[in-house]
């Protein structure tokens, strides 16, 4: 059961599982869990905020007749139209300046990026004109705008397509960043970032869109939100803390089933929110397990690690280190294409074992 | 002779008294200049209709406006502001006439060279010298400067060139999308009109008929740079394609305010986007930094300034029609002299904002956090 979970939340198959628990030893009530994947999750909530708020409303290439890019908005043109779903033409500069134009005026936009790449294209809006805005106007001029849209590397889309933004935008003051895992993070998160009045980069993984995952009743709720800013213990653990996002949560829970075969008990911490960063999070874990690896997809250098190893360096954990804090990160090449190369370029588990054995010096 | 005298004096004072407001010409009509037009069927009219109560506010906001600007030169001169300065002085005409097109709950948004349309938007002179001082009492409290500054309906004062047309796009397509028949008024210059960005904004304000007129200020130069050099086409009325244009002539306030009528009622009855150029001058230079005589001569400044100046071309229309008295006049000069003054001494005596406002204004409506100093041990306090 374990590896078919492992299996399916690696998103190598997009299989949607029905489960249903029992809980032995209290009253017999039966939670309802459903298997949802993320993009359905993602489709889900903005269902939901379209509806409760009508000044909500999703743009971009694609998001409308055709459905979504990858599907991700699909069926929510049909449900609400022309007016608050909206196709654009392939020119990110400029529909972006509108988002956030129309974010100043009063409305909810969601600016879809069909992948975050293209999103340099925009970037001076998304900095210049959304996220240093209220602060430029002494809190006159809010900007109530998510960006999102797949971030990071793919499968076989090669080095203009396969970049990793979080670093980039996790840089600057005024945005908040947020990074998604699972079905209900992404269903909690991009709620909250809808309803947060302020500039959210919600970076999704295209890899991860097919993967379900279990989801109770609470989750599916219409009001469950993730505050943005607080990471999750996925796994609890004595050893060693690995602190990832995204997809790589993934690749760092299948490590620590395999360690703790060999009785090494991995904490797993998903960062869930980029900027704001949950450091407090990260040093609680450290001062238990006293050892930390980071595992994030995109390039080592100013990169995400970097940046939790710098604060851990600064703050109160790291007289709680016993051997240095490493990052595990994809290799500092652009992306190739050829299968064998791409896969040596990303983190594999068997990099994630490799640094956490050699953190702990077994 | 002392009763002539005595009689002579007395009649004076009765003429003197005896000449009320009833004596001027309530309201006047003028020519003003054709407007070259490009997939438009008609132009605005060929004449326009001014009162003397409009006359008095135009003259009276575009002294402001140019004494302001000057006041500014002078301030900065002295170090006193800093930074990027961008002076409107010479195109007054452009941000009042469009002012008188539109309503006050409509929407504007322009680039840096933005003093003119803060004021024009709800801005007080005061609150727009302490933001060029730097001061706690200025729009922005002190944290944006003069290319940041913002009112209600009016989103700034941008700096980076061309980035406030898609912005300007977008609050029209929130005006179409709320309903309440407002428009959003767009305005760049000669120099950002080759950006791409205006043109991806061009489509697709078209395609959705975004209810937003686009201003094109050319005031010839792009920094240094003269039109002919930087623009293949210099019919920046043209150069909507599909959206149709008309040029106008930008010092003359009435022509600027008819082009503007004529854009909004376009834009308000649904037909989509409409581009004016405004055909424009700038006495100063780009920005503060550039004495501005190194790409134009110092005799075409002063051919502008002696035929088309903007207030000179106000005040004789409104002198030769008997709209009003050259002592009236004069007394809104004395009076916006004070305003500048009162409002230069405040902008010079505020004091800076205060420290603890350093980290403030990062996000809205968010519970205060921490956010990082130089150095790991400052952490200092951020509140909405």
């Amino acid at each position: 059961m374990a590896s078919l979970r492992c299996f399916l939340r690696s998103g190598k198959n997009a299989v949607t599982a029905v489960l249903r628990r029992e809980f032995h030893g209290t009253p017999p009530a039966a939670v309802q869990y459903i298997g949802v994947t993320v993009r359905d999750a993602l489709n889900q909530a903005m269902d939901e905020e379209l509806e409760r708020d009508e000044r909500v409303f999703l743009l971009g290439e694609e998001v409308a007749q055709y459905d979504g890019a990858y599907k991700v908005s699909r069926g929510l043109w049909k449900k609400y139209g022309d007016k608050r779903i909206i196709d654009t033409p392939i020119t990110e500069m400029g529909f972006a300046g509108i988002a956030v134009g129309a974010a100043m005026a009063g409305l909810r936009p969601i600016c879809e990026f069909m992948t975050f790449n293209f999103s340099m294209q925009a970037i001076d809006q998304v900095i210049n004109s959304a996220a240093k805005t209220y602060y430029m106007s002494a809190g006159l001029q809010s900007v109530p705008i998510v960006f999102r849209g797949p971030n990071g590397s793919s499968a076989g889309v090669a080095a203009q397509h396969s970049q990793c933004f979080a670093a980039w935008y996790g840089h600057c003051p005024g945005l908040k960043v947020v990074s998604p895992w699972s079905a209900e993070d992404a269903r909690g998160l991009l709620k909250s970032a809808i309803r947060d009045d302020n500039p959210v980069v919600f970076l999704e993984n295209e890899l991860m869109y097919g993967v379900p995952f279990e989801m109770s009743e609470e989750v599916q709720s219409k009001d469950f939100l993730i505050p943005i800013g607080k990471a999750k213990i996925e796994r609890q653990g004595n050893h060693i803390t690995l602190v990832s996002h995204s997809r790589m949560i993934s690749l760092c829970l299948d490590a620590a089933a395999v360690l703790a075969k060999e009785g090494i008990e991995c904490e797993v911490i998903n960062m869930r929110t980029i900027r704001p960063l949950d450091a407090e999070a990260i040093e609680t874990s450290i001062m238990k397990t006293n050892h930390l690896v980071t595992v994030e997809g995109g390039w080592p250098q100013f990169g995400i690690g970097a940046e939790i190893l710098a604060r851990i360096m600064e703050g109160p954990a790291f007289n709680y280190l016993d051997a240095p804090a490493v990052r595990v990160t994809g290799v500092d090449i652009p992306m190739p294409y050829a299968k064998n190369l791409e896969d040596n370029s990303i983190p594999q588990i068997k990099d994630i074992i490799f640094s956490v054995k050699k953190t702990l010096n077994v | 002779l002392l009763l002539l005298l005595l009689l002579k004096s007395n009649i004076s004072s009765v003429v003197v008294s005896a000449r009320t407001y009833a004596d001027f010409t309530p309201q006047a009509t003028f020519d003003i200049k054709k407007c070259d037009l490009h997939k438009l069927e008609e132009g605005p009219p060929l004449q326009a209709v001014l009162s003397r109560e409009e006359g008095l506010q135009y003259y009276r906001t575009m002294q402001t406006m140019r004494r302001m600007e000057l006041k500014a030169d002078q301030l900065y001169k002295q170090k006193i502001i800093r930074g990027f300065c961008h002076l409107y002085d010479g195109q007054e005409a452009c941000a009042v006439g469009i002012e008188a097109g539109i309503n006050l709950s409509d929407h504007l948004i322009t680039a840096y060279r933005a003093h003119g349309y803060t004021l024009t938007r709800g801005g007080t002179v005061r609150e727009i010298m302490a933001e060029l001082t730097g001061r706690r009492g200025g729009i922005a409290k002190g944290k944006g400067g003069s290319m940041h500054m913002y009112t209600k309906h009016f989103y700034g004062g941008n700096g980076i060139v061309g980035a406030q047309v898609p912005l300007g796009a977008g609050v029209a397509l929130a005006c179409k999308y709320l309903g309440k028949n407002e428009l959003c008024v767009c305005l760049y210059g000669d120099g950002a009109a080759n950006q791409g960005q205006i043109f991806e904004t061009y489509n697709m304000a078209s395609l959705w008929k975004l209810p937003c007129i686009f201003i094109c200020e050319n005031n010839k130069y792009g920094m240094g740079t003269s039109v002919e050099r930087a623009a293949a086409s210099t019919d920046y009325y043209k150069r909507g394609d599909f959206i149709p244009g008309l040029r106008v002539d930008g010092m003359d306030v009435l022509c600027v305010r008819e082009a503007t009528k004529l854009a909004a009622e376009h834009c308000r009855s649904g037909k989509g986007p409409i581009l004016m150029e405004l055909q424009t001058y700038r006495y100063h230079g780009h920005s503060m930094s550039d004495p501005g005589v190194s790409y134009r001569t110092r005799d075409e400044i002063q051919e502008v300034r002696s035929k088309s100046d903007p207030i000179s071309m106000l005040k004789d229309r409104m002198l030769s029609n008997n709209m009003a008295s050259v002592e009236e006049l004069k007394e809104i000069d004395v009076e916006v002299r004070k305003e500048i003054e009162d409002a230069a001494q405040f902008a010079t005596t505020d004091p800076e904002p205060p420290l603890d406002d350093l980290c403030n204004h990062i996000f809205y409506n968010d519970p205060p956090m921490e956010v990082r100093g130089t150095n790991p041990w400052t952490k200092l306090k951020s509140v909405s």
